[in-house]
C-alpha cells in the first residue's frame, strides 16, 4: 500500500504529453522581439490577447468596479465576506445575458440554473462528478483538447472513449462514428453516461453544423445519456456560418421541458472570449435541478473570487460595452486568422476552413516522411527545435490521422505572426530542396496535396455543393 | 442517470448546523430594522478588523486598479493562470505564515500550493494522500464541513478520535489507538490523522504534549499528519501557538521520514477575514505531494486579480504587523465579553485562547444527558431565545450539551443583546424548572406558534433548499 494515493503517483494527469512538453521547451527559450529574437514562438497557447485594450479602457473609465465600490459607496466588507456558492446574483444575471447575446439572443438563460466555478477546468470536472461514476465513460469526438484527459478522468475515475472523426468529411461527427464509439465502450465493459463536445471545436476552430447537432440530440435521446456542450469558444465565432448552440436546436425541435432537455448541460467560461483566464471564471448551465443543486455544492471546491465576480458583473452589465467588445473582438480575430491562413498558404500549407476559435487546424501531412505518428513526432520536434515554433501535434489531441497540427494565432502580435510564417516558409522550402533521393515521389505527392490543401482553405465549388445539401 | 455523489446525502448539508442557518436567513436580527430577529452566532467569520484592511486598500488605489508603479498590469494578470501561483504572493505568504508562528519556523515558497480556499486545499490533500475506501482519523469535536470536504468526492472515510470534557477535550494516546483499532475492525486502512490547530470548535491551541502524542503515533503507524491551521492568526492569548512543524523539529522525536508526511493547510479567510476572496493553501515538504497538488490546483486556482491585491497588502510589513496586533486585541476583547456575559448567566465556556468562537457548556440545561435533549435545547435557543448557535452533535462531539458560539461576526451592541437574551432565558428556565418539566417543549412551541407567523414554524421541519457551511 503506497504512502500517497494512486492519483498522486500515477500518470493520468496526462501532463507528460507533447502538448505540455512543447510548452516547457518554449519556457526555456521564449521568443522576445528585442531580448531573444531567435527564441521559440509560442503558438501552442489558445489565448485571446487581441482585445485587452478594450478591457483596459473600460476599467480606466470605471475604477469603482475594481475599487470595491457601488454607486460611490464602499462594498468592500460585503464582498470580502461573500462566499455564497449560489454566486453573486448581479454577476449571474450579467453572465446569462452575455451568453444570450453571444447566441444572437436566439435563446435565453435562467440565472437560477447557472453554477459558477473557478474556470471551465473546474466546471468540466464537476460535471463529471455529478453525472458519472468511477468506471463509467464519456464519448468525445476526436481531435479534442488534451486537457480533457486530466480534467475529465484524473480524479473522477471516468473513462474517455473517442468518437473518431476524419479529414475525409472535415472531421464532422457522423452517426456511424457515434455508434462505433458506443459499441467500443460496451466491448470494454464501460457504461456510457454521455457525450461531451466542444462547440466551437478545439482544436478544429469550426462550429458544429445543425446536422451534427441534430445527430447528437437523436443519439442521446436514443441511448438515454447526457450531452455536455463545452461552449467556451462561443464568443470567438468571427465569421459564418453563425454559431448554433445546442439549446437553440432543442428549442427549435420543441424539446424544451422534455427528458432530453434535462440531460443537456453547457459549460462556459470568460477565459477565451474576454481573454481573462487568470481570473478563473467558469460556469455550468443545466436544466436538471438536481445537477444544479449538486454542482452548486461542489462549487465550494472552486468558487470564483467575490472581488472578481463583482468586477465582471459591472463590466458585463454595461451592454454598450459588451456589444462593442463582441463586434471588435470578432473583427480582430477574423483578421488575424486570415493572416495566419495566408501565411501558411505561402508556405504551401493548408488548413481546415474555420470560423471560430483562437487557432487553425493545419494540414502538414505532405511534410511527413511517412504516414505515421512517429513521423508526426519527428516533424513536430523539428518545428519546435529547428524552426522554433511551438505548435501542437494532432496526436496530443488524439487525432486519428497523423500530420495535423493546431496553430494558435490570437496570442501574439501581428509582427510575431509574420515572423513565424517566414520561419515556416523557409523551413518548408529547405525541406523540399534537401530531400533529393525521394524528390520525384515527393514532388508528385506534394503537387497533389498542395492542390488539395488550397482547396481546403478556399471555399471550393466542391465544398459549396456539400453545404447546399 | 446521475452519479451517486449527485443524488446521495453525503454532502452532509442536512444537519442542524445548516438548518439553523436557514432559519436565521428567514428572520435575521438587525438592530434597527428587526430587533427581535435571530442573532447569527453560528458563523465563524472575523468581522472585527475590516476597517484596517479597507483603510489600507483605500490608501493604495493603484493596487486595486491593478497598476504597478503607475503602469497597468491588467493584461499580465488577466493572462496569469500558472498553477505555480504568483511568486510575489507565495513569497509574502510564507513570510506571513512564519510571522504568525513567531518566526520559530521558516517556510519555502516552493513547497506552497495555492488553492481556492481551505475547502479546496483540504479536499486536494486528501485526493493526494488517501485512496477511496481508506480512512483518516479526526479528533472530535470537528468542523461539520469536513464531512463534505474530506469524504464526498474522494470516497474516503473519517474515523473519529473521541475526546472528552474530562480532560478539556485533549487528544490522548489511548484515544488515537482506540480510533485506529476501530478503523481496523471496519477494514479501513488508516492513511493519516487530520487535526485543526487552533481547534474549531474548541478555540484552543494544541499543547506540546498533544502534538508529541500525534507525532509519536504517526511515526509508529507510518501515517500522515494534516494540520489545518486556518485559525493560526487568531491566537489572541497565551499559551502561544505551536505549529506541527515546530513540534516536529524537536530533536527527541527522531524520524527523518516524518517530514515527508506532515502537511499544513492554511487560508486567509479567518485571520484576514477575507473568505470571499478564496485564498487557501497547502504546505508540504513532500515533493510528490507538492507536484500532484499543484496540478490538482487547476481545479481551484486563486483569481490572479486577488493574488495581486493580496501580495501587495502582505508585502506591507508595517501594516501587517499593526493588523495582527490590533486584530488579536479585538478578538480577545470580544471573546472576554462573551465569556463573562455567559458566566453571569451561570454558563461556563472551555478556556480558550484562539478562534472566532467559544465552546460553551450548556449541559446543565439539558433535560437528559442525550443528544435528543441537546437538539431540543438547540431548537429552544433558536426559536425561543432567537440565537443561532451550533449544537455539539453536529460537530460529532461525543458528549451532549456543548455548543459552539461565535463572537467575531457581530458588534458589541449585538453581542450585548445576545447575552441579555441568554440571561433572560436561563432565568426563565431556572424558575420554570427546566425545559422538560413545568414548561414543556410542546407548550413552548405552541406559544411560539401563536406569536410567530406559522409558515416560519413549518419551515423548520422541511429542509427546503440547501445551505452551505461556513467554518
Amino acid at each position: 500500500m503506497g504512502l500517497l494515493s494512486r492519483k498522486a503517483t500515477c500518470n493520468s494527469h496526462g501532463q507528460d504529453s507533447s502538448y505540455f512538453l512543447g510548452w516547457q521547451e518554449y519556457e526555456k527559450n521564449p521568443y522576445d522581439e528585442v531580448k531573444n529574437p531567435r527564441g521559440i514562438i509560442q503558438m501552442g497557447l489558445a489565448e485571446n490577447q487581441l482585445s485587452f485594450d478594450l478591457l483596459e479602457s473600460w476599467l480606466a473609465k470605471n475604477p469603482d468596479a475594481a475599487g470595491f465600490k457601488r454607486d460611490g459607496q464602499s462594498i468592500f466588507k460585503e464582498l470580502a465576506l461573500f462566499q455564497d456558492y449560489h454566486g453573486l446574483p448581479a454577476f449571474k444575471k450579467a453572465l446569462v445575458d452575455f451568453m444570450a447575446e453571444i447566441r444572437g439572443n436566439k435563446v435565453t438563460f435562467d440565472p437560477n440554473r447557472i453554477v459558477l466555478t473557478a474556470g471551465a477546468t473546474s466546471a468540466n470536472e464537476t460535471l463529471m462528478f455529478c453525472l458519472a461514476e468511477q468506471g463509467d465513460a464519456f464519448l468525445l469526438p476526436t481531435p479534442y483538447y488534451p486537457g480533457f484527459d486530466r480534467d475529465l478522468k484524473w480524479r473522477t475515475g471516468v473513462e474517455i472513449v473517442p468518437i473518431e472523426c476524419s479529414s475525409s468529411n472535415r472531421f464532422q461527427i457522423t452517426a456511424s462514428a457515434l455508434e462505433e464509439a458506443y459499441e467500443q465502450a460496451q466491448r470494454k465493459n464501460l457504461r456510457v453516461k454521455g457525450v461531451l463536445v466542444t462547440n466551437p471545436s478545439n482544436p478544429l476552430g469550426t462550429t458544429m453544423t445543425r446536422d451534427e447537432l441534430d445527430l447528437l440530440v437523436n443519439f442521446i435521446t436514443d441511448k438515454e445519456i447526457h450531452l455536455i456542450s463545452d461552449e467556451i469558444y462561443s464568443g470567438t465565432v468571427f465569421s459564418s456560418p453563425v454559431f448554433v448552440s445546442i439549446v437553440e436546436v432543442l428549442k427549435d425541435r420543441n424539446l424544451e421541458n422534455t427528458q432530453v432537455w434535462e440531460r443537456v448541460h453547457i459549460v462556459y467560461s470568460l477565459s477565451k472570449d474576454l481573454g481573462l483566464p487568470g481570473f478563473r471564471v467558469g460556469a455550468i448551465y443545466s436544466n436538471d435541478p438536481i445537477v444544479v443543486a449538486a454542482a452548486t455544492k461542489m462549487s465550494s471546491f472552486g468558487l470564483v473570487s467575490s472581488q472578481t465576480q463583482y468586477l465582471l458583473s459591472a463590466m458585463l452589465s454595461d451592454k454598450k460595452f459588451t456589444k462593442e467588445y463582441i463586434a471588435k473582438n470578432h473583427k480582430r480575430l477574423r483578421k488575424r486568422q486570415s493572416k495566419l491562413v495566408a501565411g501558411l498558404e505561402k508556405a504551401g500549407i493548408g488548413c481546415l476552413e474555420s470560423n471560430a476559435g483562437l487557432f487553425c487546424w493545419v494540414d502538414m501531412r505532405h511534410l511527413l516522411s511517412s504516414d505515421t505518428f512517429e513521423a508526426e513526432m519527428e516533424l513536430w520536434k523539428r518545428i519546435v527545435y529547428d524552426v522554433k515554433l511551438n505548435i501542437s501535434p494532432g496526436s496530443s489531441c488524439h487525432c486519428s490521422e497523423p500530420g495535423w497540427f493546431r496553430v494558435c494565432f490570437a496570442n501574439m502580435s501581428e509582427d510575431t505572426l509574420t515572423l513565424a510564417m517566414q520561419r515556416l516558409k523557409s523551413f518548408v522550402g529547405s525541406t523540399a530542396s534537401n530531400d533529393r533521393s525521394h524528390q520525384e515521389m515527393k514532388n508528385s505527392r506534394r503537387k497533389f496535396r498542395t492542390k488539395w490543401v488550397f482547396r481546403l482553405s478556399f471555399q471550393s465549388f466542391h465544398d459549396r455543393e456539400q453545404d447546399e445539401r | 442517470m446521475l452519479s451517486s455523489r449527485a443524488s446521495c446525502n453525503s454532502h452532509g448539508q442536512d444537519s442542524p448546523y445548516f438548518l439553523g442557518w436557514q432559519v436565521y436567513e428567514k428572520n435575521p436580527f438587525d438592530q434597527a430594522v428587526n430587533p427581535t430577529g435571530i442573532i447569527q452566532m453560528g458563523l465563524a467569520e472575523n468581522q472585527l478588523s475590516f476597517d484596517l484592511v479597507e483603510s489600507w486598500l483605500r490608501k493604495n488605489p493603484d493596487v486595486m486598479g491593478l497598476n504597478k508603479d503607475g503602469e497597468s498590469v491588467f493584461r499580465e494578470l488577466a493572462l496569469f493562470q500558472d498553477y505555480h501561483g504568483l511568486p510575489a504572493l507565495k513569497n509574502e505568504l510564507v513570510e506571513y505564515m512564519a510571522k504568525t508562528r513567531g518566526n520559530k519556523v521558516k517556510f519555502d515558497p516552493k513547497n506552497l500550493v495555492l488553492a481556492a480556499g481551505a475547502t479546496s486545499a483540504n479536499e486536494t490533500l486528501i485526493f493526494c494522500l488517501v485512496d477511496p475506501g481508506q480512512a483518516i482519523l479526526l479528533p472530535t469535536p470537528y468542523y461539520p464541513g469536513f464531512d463534505r470536504d474530506l469524504k464526498w468526492r474522494t470516497g474516503v472515510e473519517i474515523v473519529p478520535v473521541d475526546c472528552w470534557s474530562s480532560n478539556g477535550f485533549r487528544i490522548t494516546m489511548s484515544a488515537l489507538a482506540d480510533a485506529y483499532r476501530r478503523a481496523q475492525k471496519l477494514n479501513l486502512k488508516v492513511k493519516g490523522v487530520l487535526i485543526t490547530n487552533p481547534s474549531n470548535p474548541l478555540g484552543t491551541t494544541m499543547t506540546r504534549d498533544e502534538l508529541n502524542h500525534l507525532i509519536t503515533f504517526a511515526i509508529a503507524k507510518n501515517i500522515h499528519i494534516i494540520s489545518d491551521e486556518v485559525f493560526s492568526g487568531t491566537v489572541f492569548d497565551s499559551p502561544g501557538f505551536i505549529s506541527i512543524i515546530e513540534a516536529a523539529m524537536d530533536p527527541n522525536l527522531e524520524s527523518p521520514d516524518l517530514w515527508n508526511r506532515i502537511h499544513i493547510v492554511y487560508s486567509l479567510s479567518k485571520d484576514l477575514g477575507l473568505p470571499g476572496f478564496r485564498v487557501g493553501m497547502i504546505y508540504s515538504n513532500n515533493e510528490t505531494v507538492v507536484s500532484a497538488a499543484t496540478k490538482m490546483s487547476s481545479f481551484g486556482l486563486v483569481s490572479s486579480q486577488t493574488q495581486y491585491v493580496l501580495s501587495n497588502m502582505l508585502a506591507n510589513k508595517k501594516f501587517i504587523g499593526k493588523y495582527m496586533k490590533e486584530n488579536q486585541k479585538r478578538l480577545k476583547r470580544k471573546k472576554e465579553m462573551l465569556v463573562s456575559g455567559l458566566r453571569k448567566s451561570g454558563i461556563e465556556c472551555l478556556k480558550s485562547n484562539a478562534g472566532l468562537f467559544c465552546w460553551v457548556d450548556i449541559r446543565r440545561l439539558l433535560c437528559s444527558d442525550t443528544f435528543e435533549a441537546e437538539t431540543k435545547l438547540w431548537k429552544t435557543i433558536l426559536w425561543d431565545v432567537g440565537l443561532n448557535i451550533s449544537p455539539g452533535g453536529s460537530f460529532h462531539c461525543s458528549e451532549p450539551g456543548w455548543f459552539r458560539v461565535c463572537f467575531a461576526n457581530m458588534s458589541h451592541a449585538t453581542l450585548q443583546v445576545a447575552l441579555r437574551r441568554i440571561k433572560d432565558f436561563v432565568q426563565r428556565w431556572s424558575y420554570g424548572g427546566g425545559i422538560g418539566n413545568k414548561i414543556s417543549y410542546q407548550q413552548n412551541m405552541s406559544n411560539l406558534n401563536r406569536k410567530l407567523p406559522s409558515n416560519w414554524v413549518r419551515k423548520l421541519y422541511s429542509s427546503e433548499g440547501d445551505e452551505q457551511d461556513i467554518g
